[in-house]
C-alpha cells in the first residue's frame, strides 16, 4: 500500500465507556480509515462509535526509559486508600 | 561481559516472567525475524485461504450456506489484515510482505494448494482445516509478542463459527443420501492427512522449535499440536459416521491418546517447495488481483490528495 498511511483504531464498545485501542489499518483517507475499520474491526457489533487517527500523530513514552518514567508514582502508597489503618468498627469509608 | 549478551539475559528473563513483549522494546535481532517471518506466513495464510473456498461462493447450494460461506471468507480476509498489522509493528512494510509472498519467497499454508473439486470440500476445510488452525492459535494465544497475541486472541473468538458450520455441512451430507454420504467420505480421505501436515514437520525434522519455544514464540512442538488434533478429531469423525483413511489409527490405551500412521513426508515437502496441485493457481489469482486492483489504489490516493488540497 505505498503511500497509504497507517491508522490506529479505536474503538467505543458501547455508550457509557471508553474507546479502547483494536488494531491498525492503511487507508488513502481518513474517511476510508473509518470505513475499512468497520469492516475489519466491527463485523459483529463490536462497537458504536469509532475512532481513527493516523500513527505518525501518537507520541508514546520511552520504553526504554519506563521505569524512570513511572518512577515518581512508585513510593507513593499514601495515595492508595489501603494505606490507612483505620478501627473495624468504621464502616463504608 | 557485552553489552549485547547483557540485553540477551535481560530479555530472556522477561520473557521467563512470562511478560509481554510490545513492539517498541528491545528484542534481539533474531526474535524479530523469526516473528517477522512466522506472522507474515500466517497473514498470507488467511489471505490465500480464500480462494479455495471463494471457488464454492457462488455454487453454494443454498441461499444460508451461501452467506456463511460469504461471512467466512471475509473473516479470513479481516485476519489477514490483523496479522499483516501485528507484523507491521516489527518494522516490517506490508508491500514488503506482498512482494514476498508474490515471488515466492515467502511461505503460506501448504493446505490451501490442494483443489476444492466439491461442495463436501466446504465442510471438510471448515471442519478439518479450520479446526487444525485452532489448534494452532489457540496456543498461539499465550505467544510472548503482545501484538500477535492480541490478534490470535481476536481471531480464535471470530474463528470458532467457521469449524462449527463446516462440521454442520459435513453432518447434513452424512444424514443424506448414500450419494452424499459418499461425497463427505470422499472429501474425509483427501483433506485428512494435508490437515496434519498443516501443523508443520516433525519435531525432530523442525531445528528452530527449541529457540521458539525457548523464547514463548510458540508454546507447544509441531508434534504436540498434531497429537491434539488426532486426539480431538476422531471422535468427531465417529459422530459424523465417516472413516478416517488411516489404518494404523487406534487408540492407545496406556497412552491415553492415538496413535496414527507416519506422514508423507515427501509429499508434504514437495507441496512447501511449489510443486502441489495448485500452487501456481494461488500465487497467480493472487497477482493478478493485486495488480488488477492497481487502479482502485491510484484513485483513492488521488481523491485523497484532491481532498487535502481543497481543505488546505
Amino acid at each position: 500500500m505505498k503511500n497509504w498511511p497507517l491508522y490506529e483504531v479505536f474503538i467505543r464498545s458501547k455508550n457509557g465507556l471508553d474507546h479502547k485501542h483494536v488494531g491498525s489499518l492503511h487507508a488513502s483517507d481518513p474517511q476510508m480509515a473509518i470505513e475499512n475499520a468497520r469492516d475489519v474491526y466491527s463485523r459483529r457489533m463490536e462497537g458504536v462509535s469509532i475512532w481513527v487517527v493516523e500513527s505518525i500523530h501518537i507520541t508514546a513514552s520511552d520504553p526504554k526509559e519506563t521505569s524512570a518514567f513511572f518512577e515518581p508514582a512508585e513510593d507513593k502508597v499514601y495515595r492508595h486508600p489501603t494505606f490507612y489503618n483505620l478501627p473495624d468498627e468504621l464502616e463504608h469509608m | 561481559m557485552m553489552d549485547r549478551e547483557l540485553k540477551n539475559l535481560e530479555f530472556q528473563s522477561r520473557i521467563d516472567r512470562d511478560e509481554k513483549i510490545e513492539a517498541k522494546d528491545w528484542m534481539p535481532e533474531e526474535y524479530r525475524k523469526t516473528l517477522i517471518r512466522q506472522i507474515g506466513q500466517h497473514a498470507h495464510s488467511e489471505i490465500v485461504g480464500m480462494l479455495p473456498e471463494g471457488n464454492w461462493i457462488t455454487r453454494a447450494p443454498s441461499l444460508r450456506r451461501k452467506a456463511i460461506l460469504l461471512s467466512k471468507v471475509q473473516d479470513e480476509a479481516g485476519h489477514g489484515l490483523y496479522l499483516y498489522s501485528a507484523a507491521e509493528t516489527l518494522g516490517i512494510e506490508r508491500d514488503t510482505m506482498i512482494e514476498e509472498l508474490h515471488s515466492g519467497k515467502a511461505k503460506y499454508s501448504s493446505i490451501f494448494n490442494y483443489p476444492t473439486i466439491s461442495w463436501a470440500d466446504m465442510g471438510a476445510i471448515g471442519w478439518l482445516v479450520d479446526g487444525a488452525a485452532i489448534v494452532n492459535q489457540v496456543a498461539l494465544c499465550r505467544t510472548s509478542y503482545g501484538p500477535y497475541s492480541r490478534s490470535m486472541v481476536k481471531i480464535c473468538k471470530e474463528e470458532s463459527f467457521h469449524q462449527r458450520q463446516g462440521f454442520e455441512i459435513m453432518l447434513q451430507l452424512c444424514k443424506g443420501s448414500s450419494e452424499q454420504k459418499a461425497m463427505a467420505q470422499d472429501a474425509l480421505n483427501r483433506w485428512w492427512w494435508p490437515s496434519l501436515m498443516m501443523f508443520g514437520p516433525s519435531d525432530k525434522d523442525s531445528p528452530n522449535t527449541a529457540q521458539s519455544m525457548a523464547w514463548r514464540v510458540k508454546r507447544f512442538t509441531n508434534d504436540e499440536l498434531r497429537q491434539k488434533f488426532v486426539d480431538m478429531t476422531v471422535p468427531q469423525a465417529e459422530i459424523l459416521g465417516i472413516t478416517i483413511p488411516d489404518e494404523k489409527l487406534k487408540w492407545n490405551d496406556e497412552k491415553g491418546q492415538y496413535d496414527f500412521g507416519e506422514i508423507n513426508w515427501e509429499e508434504f515437502y514437495s507441496v512447501v517447495k511449489g510443486n502441489g496441485p495448485c500452487n501456481k493457481q494461488r500465487i497467480h489469482a493472487r497477482k493478478k488481483a493485486h495488480e488488477e486492483g492497481q487502479w482502485v489504489r491510484d484513485a483513492a490516493l488521488a481523491h485523497a490528495e484532491k481532498r487535502s488540497k481543497k481543505i488546505a
